[in-house]
């Protein structure tokens, strides 16, 4: 069967190959020998080493964002996650009225973040009027906004993971805990942390790579203002691009930077969490 | 023991029904505000709109004048059923074939597009809205070969992981019997992996419908606009923002979503839940 399905690669596999080069893997390596360039437009790259890297950590807009959206992915991963498993475990109780609440809280999740951004502004903006401020007035409120928001979209999509995570324990490993006298905490803590631990790893996975690369989001809510004290590095590094000619070099250099940030972190926290799960 | 377990149980579903007024209630004030006269949108956003802040379906008409609504509407529509219809096409058929002809092309395959996964749009927005340009992409229809070569990663990955699970067997049965792989994909493989698509559908769906840069960036967006990037437009395309077209047009936007939901809700959650899984 191989060989016969072998001849068939025009058919199978070189539509999803075409576009995937096209798609990723072209602009990907361009991306990375671009950053070692001086260019406008790609057709005028000129090589020059690792200045633009220099100028990247000489930005001071771009260390800044870089702290803030450590801080804010930190943060965040931390409400989400908690949250999420809190709800998610008085969820599996069997309370009246559990679908419908896992619905509803699942919802926002389906809502694009650009739309995320404006009800929040509205939201937001309209209690701080109250004492004469805006999320716009210091980059502290835009902070708690994005946090607020980003709890708000996620903690329904980490909930459903959490919940089915909660329901593949059988059901005799509690009752012998029980059995042997366990308090609800040591069970929380020695039998059902432990055996969703496989879901702690995906949610915290999902919940990182979404706060580090948010976007839509922080463009909507407070485009980076008060003077790009908001911004968080995909937004900064976007504005890099587009915000001033001659720097797109060093934009690139960022986004090679944050692609590798991004990867470490991720291959980190899954080494991290991955030890800590229980075989079956 | 079931009784023990519920014994609080009224008081967990009373907390929860407030907590769930208290979450959809972001959504339900911007449905009241885009009945309000827009300059009373900013200076008192908790009032339900009567007597002269009570505009009608006035917002709704002028939103929908100034981004010229349907057409970003047939926009998205089209761009998203039209790419995930290709996406799940094309990548299920390639994943059939990475992992049932084994050469050194499936193995870089299939470890590309896992790692595609992790890599951010930004590593990739600027040389790719230029290479799509170039390639004159930046219509509609050229936009959905770009959501293929970006989607391909997860699509792919997540297509073989369940067809490692079907029995060779099966297909070799077929082959006797004188399909050819493409008889044999269509008629066998491909019912087969029927709810893999569905969850692919809905991620796909999820992300693309929302996706704001990327069409952003690679489509002519003067001549095409999606609701994302129209939204953005109200926003950024005046000196002072119409808050009252603005939260019309929020309300519009959220309303497709919600009716895809409530048609499709169990298989999006069940969707997300094996998309977390395999993921």
């Amino acid at each position: 069967m191989h060989k016969s399905l072998k001849r068939y690669f025009p058919v199978f596999a070189f539509p999803t190959l075409a576009a995937f080069t096209i798609g990723f893997f072209i602009p990907f390596v361009m991306g990375i020998y671009l950053s070692f360039c001086k260019f406008t437009t790609v057709t005028d790259a000129r090589f020059i080493g690792f200045g633009n890297y220099l100028k990247v950590f000489t930005d001071k807009t771009f260390l800044h964002s870089l702290w803030y959206t450590v801080a804010f992915t930190i943060v965040s991963v931390v409400f989400i996650n908690v949250l999420a498993f809190a709800v998610a475990m008085l969820l599996t109780k069997g309370i009246k009225g559990t679908n419908l609440f896992r619905t509803v809280f699942f919802m926002p999740n389906l809502i694009g973040g650009i739309v995320l951004g404006y009800i929040w502004q509205l939201l937001l903006n309209g209690i701080l009027a109250q004492y004469q401020k805006t999320l716009t007035y210091n980059s502290v409120y835009g902070f708690w906004g994005l946090v607020i928001l980003m709890c708000w979209q996620q903690i329904g999509y980490m909930m459903i993971i959490y919940i089915s995570g909660i329901q593949n324990i059988p059901g005799e490993l509690i009752e012998a805990a029980k059995i042997d006298g366990a308090k609800p905490a040591q069970i929380l803590f020695h039998v059902t942390i432990p055996m969703v631990m496989p879901s702690i790893t995906i949610c915290t996975f999902l919940t990182l790579t979404n706060g580090f690369k948010l976007f839509d989001q922080n463009l909507a809510l407070t485009n980076g203002e008060p003077s790009r004290m908001s911004e968080l590095l995909a937004l900064n590094i976007f504005n890099t691009f587009y915000g001033r000619t001659g720097y797109e070099g060093v934009g690139q250099a960022k986004a090679v930077v944050f692609f590798l940030l991004v990867t470490i972190i991720a291959i980190i926290q899954i080494r991290l969490t991955r030890t800590k799960e229980v075989q079956q | 023991m079931e009784v023990k377990k519920v014994k609080h149980g009224w008081l967990l579903t009373v907390f929860f029904s407030l907590l769930t007024v208290a979450w959809v209630f972001p959504i339900l004030l911007v449905v009241i505000n885009s009945f309000k006269k827009k300059v009373y949108i900013s200076r008192k956003p908790f009032e339900i709109p009567f007597g002269k802040m009570f505009v009608e379906l006035e917002n709704y008409v002028r939103g929908m004048e100034k981004i010229k609504f349907f057409d970003a509407l047939k926009n998205s529509l089209f761009i998203t059923i039209c790419s995930v219809a290709v996406i799940i096409l094309c990548t299920s058929m390639c994943a059939w074939y990475i992992s049932r002809v084994k050469s050194a092309f499936s193995t870089a395959m299939y470890y590309l597009c896992l790692f595609s996964m992790i890599v951010p749009f930004q590593m990739v927005m600027f040389t790719l809205s230029k290479l799509a340009n170039m390639l004159h992409l930046y219509s509609p229809i050229g936009i959905i070969l770009v959501y293929l070569g970006f989607g391909a990663g997860l699509s792919v990955f997540m297509f073989c992981g369940f067809v490692r699970g079907i029995p060779l067997e099966i297909e070799e049965a077929a082959m006797i019997d004188g399909c050819t792989p493409i008889q044999t994909f269509f008629h066998v493989v491909f019912p087969i992996l029927k709810p893999t698509c569905i969850t692919v559908a809905i991620l796909q769906t999820m992300w693309i419908w929302n996706d704001y840069l990327l069409p952003y960036l690679v489509l002519d967006i003067k001549r095409w606009k999606t609701i994302p990037i129209a939204i953005q437009y109200l926003k950024g395309g005046y000196g002072s923002v119409d808050m009252g077209a603005m939260m019309a047009m929020l309300v519009l936007a959220i309303i497709p979503i919600i009716i895809f939901y409530m048609f499709c809700q169990k298989y999006i959650i069940k969707g997300v839940v094996a998309g977390a899984v395999k993921g």
